[in-house]
């Protein structure tokens, strides 16, 4: 893991029940899709988070769900204004260019599409986004505005006006014109990645395009 | 509704001695219950019998041994084993036995399902289902009807182990303890897709040989098989490698999954002796059986000795690992996708 440098927090909100927006100074330059690692104390093992927010920006955003059991988020929950973390250099090559592509994302895996979007990236792109209930449709309000039909919300365990009923995975699979030529960017669960990327090998989407981000 | 008791088995010697604490047993105890789960086969906390009634029927009250035997086996034609055991959330995981002349592996699981998301992996397909606690993967070990015949104990079945450190660790403590198992370390291997932070502990803390899933040397073409790759670059794992001092006996292996018309190119040889210089390794490279759904196929006999003889002429110590149960899926996960379909 990278060195760890403290931080004092700006905000820390709650987004949707369980899930927060917590947000810091940005003192580093990063390309949007990549982690950092975060620790309560330097001696900590960091857990690593996708950044949420755009490159130019002049905070970095973070968007997490308290995990009960975890070892990190329910301490991090706690954190006001003015409180300090770890954070580590940002890492890691989850990056996508300037061509046209879909992203597909579920739960908190929408954190690095909202950098790229929140980047600049998301002119050409046409995102996919599922949560179980549509207040977990984190940054939906923003993705609509400027993604128009290219944004297609959808969750599973409600009907809302606007958002696609059911999962990601079904909407793909009943998608009569899949473009099969273009790059598909997954982020989500494991099992959410596993299985999308399955549909759109068997729909024609040559392997080398479909490109899995994963959570652990 | 049953009661569940937690399991003595697969806590350490020191996660004893406070299980006595609490339940006010001499101190000495702790070493004899762990005589007693690991170097002795007893199932039940009352076949402990240089404990006295008192103290085993206080241990009871709170405790039981925890073994649990396997569920199903399938045979395979070549002798490989596969068994199905039934994990603590009640969902399973599965353990290869692979018996040989002088040598009989074990490859155990270290969580249920798979966070990883590898292409070529069937476990990944059942997403990601918990982890297993040490018991739960010495039980594996303990509870196998040939495990007085092991000799080698391979981390390469369901699960990412460096995602699991807590389960990992203490059961290797355990496996090569004096009070445990006794096993010697270099009986002993780890294989990880390359989670670096976790991988430096178990070089520091462990002295058990590590394996490396590769599969390509080029980091734009090992991303699409392995999403890891987005997260920790090959380039980082193998300078954390470099950066530690093996010794002579510790043994760092490259896993290598040849796929037809992929990884196996005169480029692939070159990029691999670059990139593996300076490293003192050998490649295992092993034959891909397809799983349902995906687009990767296998290679011939004569594509995988060619791929040896090319890696070996660049001086890599290459080994063909033979292909063990592939009538059964031996290496697949496919087994408890089905059971966990079934429940």
């Amino acid at each position: 893991m990278k060195s760890l440098t403290k931080v004092t927090i700006i905000s820390n909100l709650e987004v949707a029940p369980g899930a927060y927006v917590l947000s810091f100074p940005r003192s580093f330059e990063f390309v949007p899709g990549q982690v950092i690692g975060i620790a309560m104390n330097p001696a900590d093992k960091p857990r690593l988070y996708s950044i949420a927010s755009g490159n130019k920006e002049n905070v970095v955003r973070i968007l997490y769900t308290v995990k009960p059991e975890g070892k990190l988020t329910p301490d991090l929950a706690r954190l006001h204004a003015g409180d300090t973390i770890y954070v580590s250099e940002p890492f890691g090559g989850f990056i996508c260019d300037e061509q046209k592509a879909v992203w597909v994302a579920t739960g908190t895996g929408i954190a690095p599409f909202s950098s790229m979007f929140y980047s600049g990236l998301g002119k050409n792109k046409t995102l996919i986004q599922g949560n179980r209930f549509a207040n977990g449709l984190y940054f939906r309000e923003d993705f609509e505005k400027e993604m128009g039909p290219r944004y297609v919300p959808s969750c599973t365990r409600e009907q809302v006006d606007g958002v696609y009923h059911g999962r990601v995975l079904k909407y793909l699979s009943e998608k009569k014109d899949l473009d099969t030529s273009l790059k598909y960017y997954l982020c989500g669960s494991a099992e959410m990645v596993v299985d999308v990327r399955d549909l759109l090998i068997e729909r024609g989407v040559p392997f080398e395009n479909v490109v899995a981000e994963i959570f652990f | 509704m049953e009661e569940t008791r937690e399991a003595l088995f697969g806590k350490t010697l020191s996660q004893l001695e406070t299980v006595v604490k609490e339940l006010e047993l001499p101190r000495f105890a702790a070493a004899q219950i762990a005589d007693w789960l690991y170097k002795k086969d007893v199932t039940a906390i009352e076949e402990m019998t240089n404990l006295s009634k008192a103290a085993r029927e206080k241990l009871a009250s709170r405790f039981e041994v925890g073994l649990s035997d396997p569920v199903k086996v399938q045979t395979s034609v070549d002798g490989t084993k596969k068994y199905l055991y039934r994990a603590r959330n009640g969902k399973f995981i599965e353990t290869a036995y692979m018996p040989e002349r002088n040598r009989h592996t074990l490859c155990v699981s270290s969580q249920v399902g798979c966070k990883m998301g590898c292409l070529f992996c069937f476990t990944a397909k059942q997403g990601f289902q918990g982890n297993l606690s040490a018991g739960e993967i010495l039980n594996q070990i303990r509870s196998l009807p040939e495990h007085h015949q092991l000799t080698n104990i391979v981390y390469m079945g369901m699960g990412e182990p460096f995602d699991n450190m807590e389960g990992v660790m203490q059961s290797l403590e355990i496996l090569t303890s004096d009070y445990g198992f006794g096993m010697s370390p270099r009986r002993i291997t780890v294989s990880t897709i390359g989670i670096i932070p976790a991988m430096k502990v178990f070089l520091e803390q462990s002295t058990c040989h590590l394996a490396v899933s590769l599969h390509s040397p080029f980091e734009e073409e090992r991303r699409r098989l392995m999403p890891i790759e987005h997260v920790y670059s090959l380039t980082e794992v193998l300078e954390a490698i470099r950066s530690f001092p093996l010794g002579k006996q510790r043994r760092i292996s490259f896993e290598y999954i040849v796929f037809k018309d992929l990884n196996h190119s005169p480029r692939h040889v070159k990029e691999l002796a670059r990139i593996l210089n300076g490293i003192r390794c050998r490649i295992n490279l092993l034959r891909f059986h397809p799983v349902p759904g995906t687009p990767l196929q296998a290679p011939d006999d004569a594509t995988l000795e060619e791929f040896k003889t090319a890696l070996e002429n660049k001086g890599i110590v290459t080994t063909i690992r033979k292909s063990r149960g592939q009538d059964i899926y031996a290496a697949c996960g496919l087994l408890s996708t089905k059971e966990q379909q079934v429940i």
